[in-house]
C-alpha cells in the first residue's frame, strides 16, 4: 500500500518537471500568455542600492495608503450640504443644526470603530505623500536625473505635485467644518479674481454663489474618483517608464552609462521594498496613534459668517497662502472693470510661474548646457553649482513664502508688531533665495576643491623622518569612491567647464 | 586587491555558479541576524494580534494604531533586514541596451506614418476638411450644454445682496436689534431681517454691527446720517478673499481679517489700514425708527466681498 503511494508521488513529481507546481503552473502561464522570458528578464531587474531612491518609494506607498484608508471613509462619510440635527456620541455638538458631511465626518471619528484611526491615517498619509513628493522631486533635480532620456517622466512626476495638491485641498475640504469652509470662501473668491471669465469659472464649479449648494458633492466625487483615477495612470506610466528606461545610478565602480549595479528584484529588492512599504504604513499608523491632526468636531461646523483664529492651511497649501499675506493690496479699477491683482497675482500668477519653471527646467537647461546627451550616471549637486544653487534659491523661496503663511503666530509667539513681521517677511522672500544662491555655488565650487568630498574617509599614515620632520601619508581611497574619478566621463560640456584636474592623492591645487 | 574586495566587483545574475561569493549574504554573522529578524516577527505579530484583539472590544483609538503601526513597523524592519543582510549581497549588474533603434527602423517608421498619413490626405482634402470641421463644431457645441448646466449665471448676484430700503438689523436668533441693545465698543453680527438663517444670507448678506464713540469717529462726505448713534455697520466680508472680518480690535478700532490679517479702521470709514485689502468694507447706511428699531436706510451702494472683473 505505502509502496504504491511512493511510486505514485513520485510519479507525479516527475510529470510536473523540475520545478515542481509552481513550475508547471508557470507553464500553464506561459503557454497562454508568453510571460516566461519577459518575466525572467523582469525578476532580474537591478536596482540601485542608493538610499535616495527610497524617496519616490515613499510617496508610492503613502499613496497605496491613502487609498485603502480613503475606501474606508467613503463607507462612512456621506457627501451631502444637507442639514441634519447631530445626535451623536459627540456630546458638546448635541443638538447643533450640522451638515450631512460634518454629522458623518464626526461619526467616523467617534462611532465608527477604528474610524478615527482611519481618517488620521488618511490626513497624515497625504501629508506624508506631498512632502515625499516633494524631497524625491528635489532629489532628481539636485542629481539631474531628469536629463534626457527622463524628461517626460520628470514632466510626469510635476504633474503629480500639483493633481496631489489639489486632492490634498479637495479632500480636506470635505468635511465641511469651520476652518475647511473658509478654504473653500478662499478658493472660491480666487476663481473669481481671473478676468474676464473668473466669475463664470465659480459659479460653474460651485454650482452658483457662494457657497452653493454642490459644492461638497461635486468637490467628493473629483476628490474619490475623477483626480485619484488620473493621479493612478500617471503613477503607472511614471513606474512603465522608470522600468523600460531603467533606474538611473550615481558613479561607482563598475557603473557605467550601458549597466545599472543594485539588487535584483526578485528577491532582495522585493522583500526590502515590501519591508519599506511596512514601515512607511507602520509609521504613518503610529503618528496617527498619537499625533492628533484636523480635530473637526474643535473647529465646528462651517457657518460663513464665522471664523477662527490662526487659521491655516495643510502645509502644501502654504506657500500659497504666505504669497497672498505678502503681497501688497495693488489692485486695479478702471473702464467699468476691476483686476484684482493682489489675488491674481500670488494665488495664480506666482504658482504658474514656479510650476511652469518647473516644467520646463529640462529643457531650459539642455538650451543652456546645448548637452542632447543620454544620460544614465548621475551628477553630484556640487558638481553642478549652478543647476545646485538654483535649486536652492527656488527651494529658499518657497520656504519663506510657506514661513509667512504663519504671521500672526510668529507675531504673537514673539511679541512683535504683525507690521514688522509682514515687511520682514516681504524682504526675506526676496532677499534669502538671492543670498542663498550665492552661497549654494560657493559651497558647491569648495567641495569640487575639497579632495575625498562625498566620499569615504580614509585614515593616513603619520611618519617621522630621520630629521624629526613628521609627514601624513594619505591611504588610497576606497575602491568604491575610486570609480567615478577613474571614468572617463561621457559628455564634455558641462554648465561648468572645470580643467581636469588628475587625482593625486591628497594635495590637489585650486584656482580660487 | 583582497579577496574580499574583489567580491564587490558586480557581476550579471545570469550564469552565475551555485557557490558564488555573490550569493552569499551580507551579514558577517547570518545566524544573529536571523534571530534578531525572528524577533521582529514575533513582535509583529504578537502587536496585529492585538490589533484585532483591541479592534475586538473597542478599545480606544490610540491602542489601534499603536498596535497597527507598531505590528507593521516590526514586519518591515524585519523584511528590509531579511533583503538587506542574508540575501545574496551582490552587487549585481545588468545592462544597459540603447533604446533608440535602427536608422532604418525609425525610417520605415516615420515613413509608415508621413507617407501613409500624407498620401490619404492628399487624395481626400475635402473629406479631411469635412471630419475636422464637423468634429471641431462638435467639440465646441459639446462644451456648453455641459459648462451651462453646470451652474446659473452669475448675471447681477454678485453686485446685490438681500439689504434693502427699510430692512430690520436683526442677529444670529433673528431678534431685532434696537437703539439700547449695544454698549459703546460693543459689535455684533448682523443680517436683514429674514435671511439669518439662509445659506446666503450668512455667506453675502453678513454685516458687523459696532457701536462707536462719538469722539473719535469720523465719517466720510454724504455719510453723514449713515451711524446714528454711533451704530455703523460694515460688511462682514472682507474685500480681499472675502472671508468674515471676524476679530474686533477695540482699542485700536480695528476690523481685522484672520485669513490674511487685512485691518480695517472702524473709526473712519473701514478704510483698509493694513494687509493685503484693496478696499474698504462697504457701509451700510442705518437709521433708528420710530420704535428705536435700527433699519437700513437702503442696500449697499456697491458688491461687498472680493473684486472680480464686472466690478466697476
Amino acid at each position: 500500500m505505502s509502496d504504491v503511494t511512493a511510486t505514485n508521488q513520485r510519479a507525479k513529481r516527475k510529470a510536473a518537471g523540475p520545478y515542481g507546481k509552481v513550475g508547471k503552473a508557470l507553464n500553464e502561464l506561459d503557454d497562454r500568455l508568453g510571460v516566461a522570458k519577459g518575466g525572467r528578464t523582469f525578476m532580474d531587474k537591478i536596482f540601485p542600492d542608493h538610499w535616495s531612491f527610497m524617496l519616490g518609494e515613499i510617496a508610492l506607498y503613502s499613496f497605496l495608503i491613502l487609498l485603502i484608508t480613503g475606501v474606508f471613509l467613503t463607507f462612512y462619510f456621506i457627501p451631502s450640504s444637507a442639514i441634519v440635527t447631530y445626535h451623536g456620541s459627540y456630546l458638546p455638538l448635541d443638538g447643533q443644526q450640522v451638515t450631512q458631511a460634518f454629522s458623518s465626518t464626526v461619526n467616523i471619528s467617534f462611532a465608527v470603530r477604528g474610524g478615527l484611526l482611519m481618517r488620521q491615517m488618511h490626513h497624515w498619509a497625504c501629508d506624508i505623500f506631498v512632502g515625499a513628493l516633494v524631497v524625491h522631486m528635489a532629489r532628481v533635480f539636485f542629481t539631474g536625473a531628469f536629463r534626457k532620456p527622463r524628461e517626460l517622466n520628470w514632466t510626469i512626476g510635476v504633474t503629480l505635485l500639483t493633481l496631489a495638491i489639489v486632492n490634498g485641498f479637495l479632500g480636506y475640504s470635505l468635511p465641511d467644518d469651520l476652518v475647511s469652509g473658509t478654504g473653500i470662501r478662499i478658493a472660491y473668491s480666487i476663481l473669481l479674481s481671473i478676468p474676464f471669465v473668473g466669475t463664470y469659472l465659480a459659479f460653474f464649479i460651485f454650482g452658483g454663489n457662494f457657497p452653493g449648494a454642490s459644492t461638497i458633492p461635486r468637490f467628493y466625487i473629483l476628490h474619490c474618483l475623477i483626480v485619484p483615477l488620473i493621479i493612478i495612470g500617471l503613477v503607472g506610466a511614471h513606474l512603465f517608464l522608470l522600468v523600460r528606461q531603467k533606474h538611473t545610478q550615481f558613479p561607482g565602480e563598475g557603473r557605467t552609462e550601458k549597466n545599472v549595479v543594485g539588487s535584483p528584484m526578485f528577491p532582495v529588492f522585493m522583500a526590502k521594498t515590501t519591508g519599506f512599504l511596512f514601515i512607511v504604513a507602520g509609521f504613518t499608523a503610529l503618528l496617527s496613534a498619537f499625533a492628533q491632526i484636523n480635530p473637526i468636531w474643535q473647529f465646528g461646523p462651517y457657518d460663513a459668517s464665522r471664523i477662527s483664529y490662526a487659521v491655516q492651511p495643510d502645509w502644501y497649501m502654504g506657500f500659497l497662502d504666505g504669497a497672498l499675506r505678502i503681497w501688497p493690496s495693488w489692485s486695479f479699477h478702471s473702464f467699468g472693470h476691476t483686476i484684482p491683482f493682489e489675488v491674481l497675482v500670488p494665488a495664480l500668477i506666482l504658482p504658474g510661474i514656479i510650476f511652469g519653471l518647473a516644467y520646463a527646467w529640462p529643457m531650459l537647461e539642455r538650451i543652456y548646457t546645448k548637452d542632447n546627451e543620454i544620460h544614465h550616471l548621475l551628477d553630484r549637486p556640487s558638481q553642478r553649482p549652478k543647476r545646485t544653487a538654483v535649486g536652492v534659491a527656488a527651494l529658499a523661496f518657497v520656504t519663506m513664502l510657506f514661513i509667512a503663511s504663519s504671521t500672526d503666530v510668529i507675531a504673537n509667539f514673539f511679541h512683535i508688531s504683525l507690521n514688522s513681521v509682514l515687511w520682514a517677511m516681504r524682504i526675506l522672500t526676496i532677499l534669502v533665495p538671492l543670498i542663498a544662491y550665492p552661497i549654494a555655488y560657493k559651497i558647491c565650487k569648495e567641495m569640487q576643491g575639497v579632495h575625498g568630498a562625498g566620499k569615504r574617509k580614509t585614515h593616513n599614515i603619520v611618519s617621522r623622518t630621520a630629521e624629526g620632520e613628521y609627514l601624513a601619508t594619505p591611504t588610497p581611497a576606497y575602491r568604491d569612491d575610486l570609480g567615478h574619478d577613474l571614468e572617463a566621463t561621457p559628455v564634455p560640456t558641462y554648465i561648468e567647464v572645470e580643467p581636469d584636474e588628475p587625482d593625486e592623492g591628497g594635495v590637489r591645487i585650486v584656482d580660487r | 586587491m583582497s579577496e574580499k574586495e574583489e567580491h564587490r566587483t558586480p557581476v550579471s545574475l545570469n550564469g552565475l555558479s551555485e557557490n558564488d561569493p555573490h550569493l552569499l549574504p551580507a551579514a558577517k554573522n547570518p545566524k544573529t541576524v536571523e534571530h534578531v529578524i525572528a524577533i521582529n516577527f514575533v513582535l509583529g505579530t504578537i502587536l496585529t494580534a492585538g490589533f484585532g484583539a483591541c479592534y475586538w472590544v473597542n478599545a480606544k483609538p490610540w491602542t489601534l494604531g499603536a498596535t497597527l503601526g507598531g505590528g507593521l513597523f516590526f514586519f518591515g524592519v524585519g523584511l528590509v533586514a531579511w533583503g538587506k543582510y542574508l540575501m545574496p549581497r551582490g552587487p549585481f549588474v545588468e545592462e544597459r541596451h540603447v533604446l533608440a533603434n535602427s536608422e532604418a527602423d525609425r525610417n520605415a517608421f516615420a515613413a509608415a506614418i508621413v507617407e501613409r498619413g500624407g498620401s490619404v490626405m492628399k487624395r481626400r482634402k475635402m473629406l479631411g476638411g469635412l471630419l475636422a470641421g464637423g468634429l471641431g463644431i462638435f467639440g465646441v457645441v459639446a462644451m456648453f450644454p455641459t459648462l451651462r448646466s453646470l451652474g446659473p449665471l452669475p448675471k447681477g448676484t454678485l453686485f446685490h445682496t438681500d439689504w434693502r430700503k427699510d430692512s430690520y438689523v436683526v442677529d444670529q436668533t433673528g431678534r431685532r436689534v434696537s437703539a439700547g441693545d449695544l454698549a459703546v465698543g460693543s459689535i455684533v453680527t448682523v443680517f436683514p431681517e429674514g435671511t439669518q438663517d439662509s445659506d446666503r444670507g450668512q455667506a453675502v448678506d453678513q454685516t458687523v454691527l459696532i457701536r462707536v464713540s462719538n469722539e473719535k469717529f469720523t465719517t466720510m462726505k454724504g455719510r453723514e446720517s449713515w451711524a446714528p448713534l454711533g451704530y455703523v455697520a460694515y460688511s462682514k466680508l472682507c474685500t480681499h478673499l472675502g472671508c468674515p472680518v471676524g476679530l474686533y480690535e477695540q482699542e485700536l478700532q480695528l476690523l481685522v481679517c484672520p485669513c490674511h490679517q487685512s485691518m480695517f479702521n472702524v473709526n473712519n470709514g473701514a478704510v483698509p489700514q493694513f494687509g493685503p485689502a484693496p478696499r474698504p468694507l462697504p457701509q451700510l447706511p442705518l437709521y433708528i425708527d420710530g420704535q428705536g428699531f435700527l433699519r437700513a436706510q437702503a442696500g449697499y451702494n456697491q458688491p461687498v466681498g472680493p473684486g472680480f472683473w464686472e466690478r466697476a
